[in-house]
């Protein structure tokens, strides 16, 4: 008898009230249910979060790895798009 | 039974039942059916141990005999630990050991939630850390019992079998003895005729929505309350024992 895995989940957790969720690691779980309990069993046993994400890994659309130089490289020699030109004025405190 | 006496007792019976069924849910580690759910049997094994912990500690406290938790979890006699028979029935297979969870973890959210308003802080106050746990552990093997209830023909059959012939020793979880009696007049304690009926619609939600059939009335087992156990448990006591009996006051 061959064993079926359970589908895959990714997990992502948000570590305190705030800020955003991060992508964690995975868990198998038969259901969405279970995913979400697999991974407060797996990945906040100490302490790690206050709210959990899962998602099914195979619906998570990602970029092509051999389309990462026409993705991403025209990005690196922009560098009037980092907001660094600026005098930023005295009064200006929270910037 | 003076008032100390009262608290001493009813803290050991609350340690027995959490330390009991994290002993038999440690047996089970290493033999988990996914990676996942092995660590979420161990981390719950752990709550039931730390939650006894802190009952006997505070049993120890209120005996005022110099005992503590290892001298209650460890260097008792058979007869003296008052579980529940229901936590110390043997794990079987994985249906039984969801099953059992689900049987006691929805009968000990009701008691732990009365706690919180007992009289007594020493011990409202371990309620109320312990509920937050347990909580999660219904919400697991409830959700087991679903899967398992409304999954394949096979584990339908499995679990019905289980819920069929753990149900037996459910009984006596709403049977009030005298130390019941002495806690509910004396500090507030659980009213157990409220917690049975709580205890049954919870169950049968859950049983119905697991398209499982609740088991009918019957004969009960009891005894556990006062330390009349099931042939199964002398083997437990026996391993869970041997360390400290073996080697007094071991510790590394």
């Amino acid at each position: 008898m061959t064993k079926e895995e359970w589908p895959l989940y990714e997990v992502f957790i948000r570590s305190k009230s705030g800020l955003s969720h991060r992508h964690a690691g995975s868990v198998h779980a038969a259901d969405d249910e279970m995913a979400l309990d697999n991974a407060r069993d797996t990945y906040t046993r100490r302490n790690e979060g206050v709210s959990i994400w899962v998602v099914r890994s195979e619906r998570i659309i990602a970029s092509d790895p051999a389309e990462s130089a026409a993705f991403f490289e025209p990005a690196k020699d922009k560098i009037y798009r980092h907001p660094t030109f600026y005098e930023i004025p005295d009064e200006v405190e929270n910037l | 039974m003076s008032d100390r006496a009262t608290l001493a007792a009813y803290a050991t019976r609350l340690g027995d039942n959490a330390l009991i069924l994290g002993q038999r849910m440690i047996e089970l580690v290493a033999s988990g059916p996914e990676l996942e759910e092995e660590l979420a049997n161990a981390n719950f094994a752990l709550d039931y141990i730390g939650q006894a912990r802190m009952f006997y500690t505070y049993a120890g406290e209120c005996e005022g005999q110099g005992r503590d938790e290892d001298d209650l979890a460890f260097l008792r006699p058979e007869h003296e630990y008052r579980n529940l028979l229901l936590v110390e029935q043997p794990n079987g297979h994985f249906g039984d050991a969801i099953v059992r969870q689900f049987l006691f973890d929805a009968f000990y959210v009701h008691q732990l939630e009365a706690l919180t308003r007992c009289a007594d802080e020493g011990i409202s106050t371990i309620a109320a850390r312990a509920i937050k746990e347990v909580r999660y552990h219904l919400r697991h093997s409830r959700l087991w019992l679903l899967r398992l209830g409304d999954g394949t023909e096979e584990s339908h059959a499995r679990v019905q079998e289980s819920l069929d012939r753990l149900w037996r020793f459910t009984g006596e979880m709403f049977v009030p003895d005298e130390l019941d009696d002495e806690m509910r007049a004396g500090f507030n304690g659980p009213h157990l005729e409220i917690i049975e009926a709580e205890w049954r619609k919870d169950v049968g939600d859950a049983v119905a929505q697991a398209t499982l059939r609740l088991p009918g009335d019957q004969w009960m087992a009891s005894g556990g309350k006062q330390g009349r156990h099931t042939e199964h448990f002398g083997y437990l006591l026996a391993e869970m024992q041997h360390l400290q009996r073996a080697h007094p006051g071991a510790s590394w």
